[in-house]
């Protein structure tokens, strides 16, 4: 029991010292972020460093060790956002874009089931009622040639649409296979949104992640409130082209099935008539740029893919004369009248926009829109100031914390106390290197967690002590004692950590914020008070015995 | 004779069932107060689990708190409370007010023209304020929050519950668990009493003060069944008795050691963690208690199996635990 494998000793005391190489770097957070910042440009840049990260880069040795432990928002400062996506709105538009189609197939078979008729019902869904009630199976079948397979992972063979006949009303909604796949993809698509939109400002390693089933987690460090990251994020820039049915000055009139009521941006007080369903989507916008128009005012230039391009191109030929309306975010930018067709594929948004808005709105549209609406269910800013006197509070606790605990252990067991000392000041930078590694993230209750695992770290050495302790009253021999109360303690040892691991593992799967900031550090902090309290002090008290050879031990 | 701190002599032998029931009464007792206390006076919910929204204002003038309401009244914001700040590590200088407002909409955060309304109005009246935090949370998310909450500190129970019924008996287990819930509901009660903010770090506390409450009480129980195989005619009474008196030197220092660390952070940490680790701290004390006092009595009132020595797992050569052992 009281040898070690020479191979064991080193293995033990490497694992110390790469831990200490490990958590130095974070003795110089500033610098080595500096660095760490000036390595990424450089290797986004493709290599060309300027003097100034040449600079940056040479504050800290690319030899050594460079991962430093990620500071939560509570200590950097910055924003936090859940946002939830607002799926159902996809059904309604993939629904209202259906109409066209529908229509057509439902025209073709007019001689079987006569006139037909869009009629109101709840978003989502499409209503036609139909001339002949009793060839409703016609219709139905009419309908349901238009929809395909869901392609799911589990390859059910179900149809994307779901038709139902009731009385000479047919509806026609997404079934809930193609609702689940179609919910995935929103959401995937707005976190890349959301991810491109936080990334054109160009803070530091935002995390924004899907959290559960429809929402996105989104916490950018160093950004001054969470209102300017939902301002930049939030802005749906949902632009369409869509047809102009007429205008007028009230918002409340009744637009018609499948059309709408818009305000006009430049016109207070004006409202157009448009159809709803628009004949382009900025999603089909390949690109879009700042500019000025001929008048010499803001304007933002853009471009279309080619299914776009041959859209607008069909609808501008076949409308000459008439006004089209360019909507953004519900809001009518402008409605010029069509003069000729526009068969390149690129147009021109103007209107009443400064430089700093025209360009705001390219960056917008070239990120693409949000396919759906985001609601914020919780948001937090923590100013960067407030981060700082936390670290520096936290920092003080630790430190006078880690003290007088050493100074009670070592009153207490002496020279065994300097060596759980020891242990505990190691586990202490253990628990910042394998956080260092891991890009664990430290918050302030995560500090917390940190003096915690000060604290009971020694309770492993207080057991083997007291053990000791209670061996020695029993008269026995020092290296028997020591050795008897090492293994007696372990049984102790492995259940009280196990029970603890237990409840630091249920804080990081269930909790979130706080809970699983503090989860993190406890967790680690468990692990390596094991190995500190265990190998280590017992290589130091084998050390010691080799050294002195005591006849006797006071502890 | 080197100098030795020792808060616990070498040999106690103190009789911990002397008192049994007077101290099994007080601890019935407090847990009765603590439910009363949490039906009739509730929890102070931050708005993690309430909903609404939290401003920290900071200003290096010294304010009024009827100031502040007064212009935020005008606002119409509905249920608005305005908390002064005070702290030994804030400077002179630094005066710190927690506005919480409570939730105005059904599902989303606060609105931005809502917040610069208020911040608008709070700037009128002190020009040199700033908002060094801003926390809003909406009724739905809060809501989801309590449950997930509530699921973890049942999760760790039951968790804890099993490892325990698996390494020792179903006995051990059950008197663990009481002590658990012991010290989980003296805690919720202590905030209920003096009405500190109960939010998810208040949470975070409760689960660390379960795993705190637990290792003492295996520790305990390890050498309690230790000590039955060891003297297998010594009535359980008795056993227990001693295994206390053995772990007691143990149990004090470690406590000690914690409530040093926690009592530096309780004093220096700033204000942002207090509520946090007061709550740690005041489950040292609990846990410290319920080992001694709980756990073990429900362990001697159920009774426990005397014959240890086939199932003890140190012997078991399929224990997973084998090798850890000897290392």
């Amino acid at each position: 029991m009281l040898q070690i494998d020479r191979w064991k000793r080193i293995l033990i005391i490497g694992l110390c010292v790469l831990g200490l190489a490990y958590a130095m770097p974070n003795l110089f957070y500033k610098r080595v972020e500096t660095h760490n910042d000036a390595v990424i440009a450089v290797e986004r840049s493709g290599g060309a460093a300027t003097a100034e990260q040449e600079a940056a880069m040479a504050l800290w040795p690319n030899w050594l060790p460079s991962s430093l432990v990620n500071l939560g928002l509570d200590l950097r400062g910055g924003a936090h956002l859940l946002a939830e996506v607002q799926v159902d709105q996809v059904y309604k538009a993939r629904m209202d874009g259906m109409w066209p189609d529908l229509r057509q197939a439902l025209s073709d078979k007019r001689a079987t089931i006569g006139s037909i008729r869009r009629v109101s019902s709840p978003d989502g869904t499409l209503a036609i009622e139909i001339e002949n009630a009793d060839q409703m199976q016609v219709a139905v079948e009419a309908a349901r040639s238009l929809s395909v397979p869901v392609t799911t992972l589990t390859g059910a063979g179900q149809d994307d649409l779901t038709v139902t006949a009731s009385g000479n009303t047919l509806t026609v909604q997404l079934s809930d296979a193609e609702k689940a796949v179609t919910d995935d993809r929103t959401i995937q698509q707005s976190l890349e949104i959301v991810r491109r939109r936080v990334d054109e400002v160009g803070t530091r390693e935002p995390t924004i992640m899907r959290q559960g089933q429809d929402r996105i987690l989104i916490q950018v460090p160093g950004i001054g409130s969470a209102a300017e990251l939902k301002a930049l994020i939030g802005t749906t820039a949902k632009l369409t082209f869509n047809p102009v049915i007429g205008t007028g000055t009230n918002p409340n009139a009744n637009p018609g099935i499948g059309n709408v009521i818009l305000p006009s941006q430049e016109q207070p007080g004006l409202f157009y008539t448009l159809e709803e369903t628009p004949v382009v989507t900025g999603e089909e916008l390949t690109n879009a740029v700042p500019s000025t128009d001929q008048n010499g005012q803001p304007s933002v230039d853009f471009r279309f893919n080619p299914s776009g391009a041959r859209k607008f191109g069909e609808y501008t030929t076949a409308n000459i004369g008439q006004p089209f309306a360019i909507v953004l975010d519900n809001e009518v930018i402008s409605a010029p009248v069509i003069r000729q067709a526009i068969t390149a594929g690129s147009g021109q948004i103007s209107g009443s926009m400064d430089f700093e808005s025209a360009n705001r709105l390219a960056v917008l549209l070239r990120a693409g829109a949000l396919p759906a609406e985001l609601t914020f269910l919780e948001e937090r800013t923590i100013g960067p100031e407030l981060g700082q006197d936390s670290i520096d509070a936290g920092r003080l606790a630790s430190v006078v914390a880690t003290i007088a605990v050493i100074c009670y252990i070592v009153a207490s067991y002496g020279l065994f106390g300097v060596f759980a000392s020891i242990a505990v000041v190691v586990n202490v930078i253990l628990i910042l290197a394998v956080m260092s590694i891991m890009g664990a993230t430290l918050t302030l209750p995560g500090i917390a967690g940190i003096v915690l695992t000060v604290g009971t770290a020694v309770d492993a050495n207080v057991i083997i002590y007291e053990r000791i302790r209670e061996e020695l009253r029993a008269g026995k021999r020092v290296v028997r004692a020591i050795d008897n109360g090492f293994k007696e303690a372990m049984s102790a040892i492995i259940d009280a950590n196990v029970t603890t691991f237990i409840a630091a593992l249920v804080m990081f799967f269930l909790g979130s914020g706080p809970v699983k900031g503090f989860a993190v550090t406890l967790t680690i902090g468990i692990v390596t008070s094991v190995f500190t309290a265990i190998y280590l002090t017992r290589l130091l008290i084998i050390l010691w015995i080799d050294l002195r050879k005591p006849k006797e031990l006071v502890l | 004779m080197a100098f030795r701190l020792k808060l616990v002599p070498d040999n106690t032998n103190y009789n911990f069932f002397r008192w049994q029931w007077l101290t099994f009464g007080i601890s019935a007792l407090a847990m009765a107060a603590s439910l009363v206390l949490v039906l009739v006076m509730g929890l102070n919910f931050g708005v993690d689990f309430k909903g609404g929204t939290t401003i920290r204002t900071e200003s290096p003038t010294a304010f009024e708190v009827g100031e502040y309401r007064e212009v935020l009244d005008g606002l119409d914001l509905g249920d608005v409370s305005i908390t002064e700040v005070f702290d030994p590590t804030f400077g002179a200088d630094k005066h710190v007010a927690m506005i919480r407002i409570g939730a105005t909409n059904e599902t989303g955060s606060v609105t931005p023209e809502e917040l610069t309304r208020i911040e608008d109005a709070l700037r009128a009246v002190d020009p040199q304020v700033t908002f060094p935090a801003v926390e809003s949370i909406g009724p739905k998310v809060s809501a989801e929050l309590i449950w997930t909450a509530v699921q973890a500190v049942g999760a760790a129970t039951i968790g804890i519950l099993f490892y325990i019924w698996i390494r020792f008996e179903w006995q051990f287990a059950i008197g663990a668990v009481v002590a658990l819930v012991h010290d989980v509901l003296l805690t919720v009660g202590v905030f209920a009493l003096f009405q500190f903010k109960f939010d998810l770090s208040t949470i975070a506390a409760l689960l660390t003060i379960l795993g705190y409450s637990v290792n003492d009480t295996v520790v305990v129980f390890d050498r309690l069944r230790e000590n039955l195989i060891k003297f297998k005619s010594m009535p359980l009474i008795d056993v227990m008795n001693l295994t206390v008196n053995e772990t007691l030197s143990r149990t004090i220092m470690t406590a000690v050691t914690t409530a040093i660390a926690l009592t530096a952070l309780l004093i220096l940490g700033g204000d942002v963690i207090r509520g946090f680790v007061f709550a740690m701290l005041w489950g040292v004390f609990v846990g410290c208690y319920s080992t001694i006092y709980v756990a073990k009595n429900i362990v001697l009132w159920i009774g426990v199996k005397r014959d240890w020595s086939k199932k003890d797992p140190k012997d078991d050569p399929s224990s997973p635990f084998k090798g850890a052992e000897q290392p």
